[in-house]
């Protein structure tokens, strides 16, 4: 139930009532509610949970995570001399 | 514990399969200048990374310890990528209480039904809910003889439903922790906002830090570390859990749900161990921020407030769940709709009170992939995708899994 999937939001109607959005979901566009990201714009990629964006997800933090793991994979792949499997 | 599925190949095989298939599939760590949604999901299961994370934690993991995740969506995750199999002999991994629709209480279940026979009205929630048993029935029979159940997806679907209804009381039955909670909120105060007064909530809300607290205190399953949920956290923020270190010198690690946010939890949950030095650690910070998210939160604030709440294997848990402030009351299902239930009754047989509280694995369940399926499920472990019975079952019982160091508590 606390699932949450990655989207990127296309379009923002600020409406008064509740910050509402359109995200894509790789393909499939949704109506997501933006209340909780005020801060969010379009372009950003948001963690949707039944139908409200819970964050907006910092592209710097996934950048770095990944560039240390990738940095562990590759030193795990040169001591497995080119990667084969185990 | 070799049990097998009716029907199936070896679970293990399968598992293992999985596994491998997972890890080798998907596409190579690519560090790209711009994010791709598929960057999001597909980098974190890159296989290179997961061995070296492997690897690291064999490396620095010198004692037997028992970790438990507190959410449903990890232990989906964590069997459904086969981490089990990755792990050191040393690790084991327990579920714990971090399915909603599980912990729903049989007597919150009975109420939700009785709610769903008022004249005319109409019943809303999520999928999961409709099928899990109550003591006599469940929504999903409550429908077959004539109630008028519907599933939504968002608390907002629910509302629209009660404005295209305006001359029927419809009724959102209210599952969740605190990621699911500030949305029903939401949909209270657009209620309030445009004047429909025909929406009501039947809050069944719950907060995971007071089960966190609660297993902890009952001592029936030692733990060294918490594998923190990370939705939750993203809402409550990781600072939520500092009494973790402090009240309880246990450490705790906010992940994420694809397989290279568990691994990088567990290493880190590992590290704060061996170093004898318990802390909060946030393996998601993409999405967790230490404060969490302060809109979700006072939305939560403006409409909830603490109560006790019922929790199946736990019973009442004191402040430990959400319940509409008095300002809200008039859209408070409990109080417009008074129901009387009977004291509940629990599936015969089932386990799922002792697994939601870590005590039992699944495959301890005696009933499990013999009399209770996901087609013929006894107990709400094995109806939510979340449930660990469910996840178990789906995706094998892995041996590794079970052949965990055996610890006095
Ligand atoms: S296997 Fe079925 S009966 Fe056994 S604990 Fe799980 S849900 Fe309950």
């Amino acid at each position: 139930m606390c699932l949450g999937i990655p989207g990127r939001i296309v379009e923002i109607d600020d409406n008064p009532l509740m910050r509402m959005g359109k995200v894509d979901f790789g393909g499939v566009i949704r109506e997501v509610c933006l209340a909780y990201v005020p801060e969010a714009q379009v372009g950003d990629y948001v963690i949707v949970h039944v139908g409200f964006a819970i964050s907006r997800i910092d592209e710097e933090e996934a950048q770095e995570t990944l560039r240390l793991l990738a940095e562990m994979g590759l030193s795990v792949s040169d001591e497995l001399e080119g990667g084969k499997e185990r | 514990m070799g049990e097998k599925r009716p029907g199936n190949s070896c679970a293990l095989c399968t598992s293992a399969v999985e596994t491998f298939e997972k890890l080798r599939g998907l596409c190579a760590l690519v560090v790209k200048s711009k994010m791709t949604v598929t960057t999001f999901t597909d980098s974190f299961r890159d296989p290179d990374a997961a061995r070296a994370l492997a690897e690291a934690i064999r490396a620095r993991s010198t004692r037997p310890i028992r970790l438990m995740e507190f959410c449903g969506g990890h232990t989906h995750a964590i069997l459904r990528y086969g981490i089990p199999s990755l792990l050191p002999e040393t690790i084991d991994l327990r579920s714990g209480p971090g399915c909603p629709v599980c912990v729903t209480s049989a007597t919150d279940l009975d109420r939700a039904i009785t709610l769903a026979q008022v004249p005319r009205a109409i019943l809303t929630t999520f999928g999961d809910m409709v099928r899990v048993p109550g003591s006599r029935a469940s929504l999903s029979q409550a429908k077959a003889q004539g109630a008028d159940v519907r599933v939504v997806y968002s608390p907002l679907d629910a509302l629209q439903i009660a404005r295209q209804n305006p001359d029927r009381p419809v009724i959102f039955l209210g599952v969740g922790f605190e990621t699911t909670a500030p949305m029903v909120a939401s949909a209270v105060v657009a209620a309030e906002t445009e004047g429909v007064g025909n929406f009501y909530v039947f809050s069944t809300h719950k907060l995971t830090p007071p089960a966190t607290r609660a297993i902890l205190d009952a001592g029936e399953v030692a733990l060294d570390g918490i594998i923190g949920p990370g939705h939750v956290t993203t809402v409550i923020g990781s600072e939520a859990w500092r009494f973790l270190p402090d009240d309880y010198t246990i450490p705790v690690a906010i992940a994420g749900f694809e397989p290279l946010d568990i691994l990088r939890a567990i290493l880190a949950l590992v590290e704060m161990i061996e170093e004898g030095k318990p802390d909060v650690a946030n393996a998601y910070a993409r999405s967790v921020r230490p404060e969490g998210n302060p809109a979700a939160q006072q939305v939560m604030e403006r409409v909830f407030e603490i109560a006790d709440a019922d929790w199946r294997g736990f019973g009442t848990v004191p402040a430990s769940g959400l319940r509409l402030r008095e300002e809200y009351a008039r859209f408070d299902a409990g109080r417009a709709f008074p129901v009387e239930v009977e004291p509940a009754r629990e599936p015969p047989g089932c386990r799922c009170g002792e697994i939601l509280r870590g005590v039992l694995r699944p495959p301890d369940c005696p009933l499990f992939a013999r009399a209770c399926t996901p087609e013929h499920p006894v107990g709400p472990c094995m109806v939510s995708a979340e449930g660990a019975c469910a996840a178990y079952y789906r995706y094998g019982n892995l041996e590794r899994r079970t052949a965990h160091v055996e610890r006095e508590m």
